[in-house]
């Protein structure tokens, strides 16, 4: 079977901040329509990693391939260009602003003489947060008087606004109740089903097999391993965080040197 | 569920509040200063309502409030500028040193490139400071203040501290000029044209999109409350006559200016993508910077428009006194960010209006006035004003409180 070409292909990426190693010789891939699980422990580098594909931190070396072209991303207005949206753990929403002008942040709808469409954007809203959250009409207080799921849909929205290509999720479900992480969860799964590609950084290994068809391991900034959800359990992929021992007992390059 | 949850109450009513637009912290202040107005009235013998005293109040207002205009934008983006003060000083003895000593005095030119000399230095020394703010991190209190220090001391270079004086004749216009009873009543002719467009424009906007509108009644009393409003300032200002003469002055030009500016700066606060960035980046400014917007251009924006209204009000103040002393403009920034800041503008950033730095800017000119009518010594006065900057902080912690 000829493998389809990667919505996303990251080759090869360093970070650093001064003297720390966030990230070292990383190589992330990933293929319109699936989910792909970033794992790791706290400071393994996923959230560095992906902030470097989402534009937010420039890359010290490296390449990002998107659908097979060298995208040169150095800025978030870089990634949005290339199709990929990200939802940020803490949601990076504009607390005192009410949820249309959060959606439309930095890409704002305007009449032909330039003034911001507060009709129109408030139009879209409600047509993009229907999907999302039925019940939801509050429109004109601002989010920090919204509810977390609440919050967190507004933040989902943005990335449907725009009709993404590549969606990033830095722990979309951590701050949630059961039936709000629910809702994602479906919400995922219809993404999917359209064809976008999704990385999703989750602590939740519940989370990680119920959703992922493919999951990458971050260990002290390098590659562990990647495969197929269904190829390991819940105890191989534990060792490979922690230990960074892979499923045939060989470890990852770098971390031998340092345990012992 | 949790959907429901949130729409207790308070929610309701202040959805309530939405729909008639009504903001309850901004009729509180229109409260107060009513309230202030009486009192000083009373005790002054109705010498406080007197069209002249109103008159001469709107001029006295006008240069701190068209500047605390542009302080709500720099604060609500998480900044201070403490050098208002120093620039207008600079910038009032370079417009005077242009009139005077590069140009002709009276020259049929000299007061309109003035004018414009001094805008563009105005903007490009506000913008200056906001480049080094925003594109090297120094924050912004250190920078202004910095600019404090600087700006009054390169005023002198010019001039080696002497007075510059007399100005331009046409030039003093835009300080103690006005515009006669005709032109008032035209101007406010004009603005209930825009008031009324303005409202039906909305109404119509969100017709179309399918969303409710108010009743036709209430935006028609609206209109009423609106047009009586601008009317009676109009009568009023016409109801101060010039010396031994029945003809009334009209709107006084530095308040002209200010209607004029006020305007446009709410239309750039409220409808303009870069007032939406000034807000969502006091706000959360790590949020501006994932979402694409060029933050760093925004914060030197809002400085580079600071600077600019500063040089407006060195005009009004320099031309009101026909002289550019290099005292001018002392201690104008605290009252600047004073009005700001009892017109409900955060300091911790991402909150204020401009018509509330308006309103505040009016609040403690009124306070002002009064005492020295009253015959209130000065220092007493700035005690009192001082206590009341704080009061109104307090009170305002408080509304912010119950809010949440």
């Amino acid at each position: 079977m000829p493998e389809p070409t990667p919505a996303v292909e990251m080759r090869s990426i360093f970070k650093h901040f001064g003297g720390v190693h966030a990230v070292e010789d990383m190589d992330l891939t990933l293929y319109p329509g699936e989910v792909l699980g970033l794992l790791g422990h706290n400071g393994a580098g996923k959230s560095t990693l992906i902030k470097i594909l989402s534009g937010a931190y420039p890359r010290d070396g490296g390449e990002i391939l998107i659908e097979g072209k060298s995208a040169d991303i150095q800025t978030p207005r870089d990634a949005k260009a290339w199709g990929i949206e990200t939802i940020y753990q803490n949601l990076a929403l504009a607390d005192n602003l009410a949820t249309p002008a959060n959606i439309f942040f930095g890409r704002e709808i305007t009449t032909r003489f330039g003034a911001l469409d507060e009709a129109a954007m408030e139009h879209a809203s409600i047509r993009v947060m229907k999907r999302l959250n039925p019940n939801f009409d509050n429109f004109h207080d601002a989010v920090s008087n919204l509810s977390g799921g609440q919050r967190q849909a507004v933040a989902i929205a943005r990335t449907l606004q725009f009709n993404a290509k590549i969606i990033i999720m830095d722990e979309p479900t951590a701050a949630l109740g059961p039936h709000e992480t629910q809702m994602v969860a479906d919400l995922i799964r219809n993404l999917k089903a359209e064809g976008i590609a999704i990385v999703m950084i989750s602590h939740d290994l519940h989370d990680v097999f119920d959703l992922s068809d493919r999951i990458t391991v971050m260990k002290n900034g390098r590659h562990v391993w990647t495969g197929d959800v269904d190829q390991v359990d819940k105890d191989d992929v534990l060792q490979m965080i922690i230990l960074g021992r892979r499923p045939d007992g060989s470890y990852a390059p770098g971390i031998l040197s340092e345990n012992t | 569920m949790a959907v429901q949850e949130s729409i207790g109450f308070s929610g309701g009513v202040r959805r309530l509040g939405t729909v008639l637009e009504l903001d309850t912290r901004l009729l509180s202040m229109v409260g107060a200063l009513i309230a202030i107005w009486i009192f000083f009235d009373l005790a002054s013998g109705g010498l406080f309502l007197s069209p002249r005293n109103l008159w001469n109040l709107a001029v006295q207002t006008s240069v701190v409030a068209l500047i605390a205009t542009g302080m709500v934008l720099v604060i609500v983006s998480r900044g201070i500028d403490l050098s208002i003060g120093s620039l207008l000083a600079f910038l009032g003895i370079l417009g005077g040193f242009i009139q005077t000593e590069v140009l002709p005095l009276e020259g049929p030119h000299s007061w309109w490139i003035s004018i414009l000399v001094m805008l563009a230095a105005g903007a490009l020394f506000g913008g200056l400071q906001g480049v080094i703010i925003a594109f090297l991190s120094i924050p912004s209190f250190v920078v202004t203040l910095g600019g404090l220090m600087f700006w009054r001391a390169a005023g002198w270079l010019f001039t080696q501290g002497r007075t510059i004086t007399p100005l331009d004749s046409t030039y003093s216009i835009l300080g103690g000029g006005s515009i006669g009873e005709f032109w008032s009543w035209v101007v406010c002719a004009a603005g209930a044209l825009i008031v009324v467009a303005f409202i039906f424009w909305k109404r119509n906007s969100r017709r179309q999109l399918g969303f409710p509108v108010k009743p036709i009644g209430v935006e028609l009393v609206m209109i009423l409350v609106w047009i009586g409003l601008i009317a009676l300032f109009a009568q009023t200002m016409n109801a101060y006559n010039f010396p031994r003469s029945e003809l009334g002055r009209g709107i006084p030009v530095p308040v002209l200016l200010l209607i004029i500016i006020a305007s446009v700066m709410a239309y750039i606060a409220n409808m303009t993508k870069f007032g939406r960035y000034i807000y969502g980046y006091g706000g959360n400014p790590e949020a501006a910077e994932l979402s694409g917007v060029n933050t760093k251009r925004v914060v030197a924006g809002a400085f580079a428009l600071i600077g600019m209204l500063t040089a407006v009000g060195a005009m009004i103040s320099t031309a009101r006194l026909n002289a550019a002393p290099l005292s001018i403009g002392q201690l104008l920034e605290l009252q600047v960010i004073a009005a700001a800041v009892i017109g409900g503008t955060s300091l911790a950033g991402g909150v204020g209006t401009i018509l509330g730095a308006l309103i505040g800017a009016l609040l403690m000119q009124s306070l002002q006035n009064g005492m020295v009518l009253i015959g209130v010594p000065s220092s007493p006065q700035q005690m009192v004003m001082a206590g009341v900057l704080i009061f109104a902080v307090w009170l305002d912690m408080i509304y912010q409180k119950k809010r949440r």
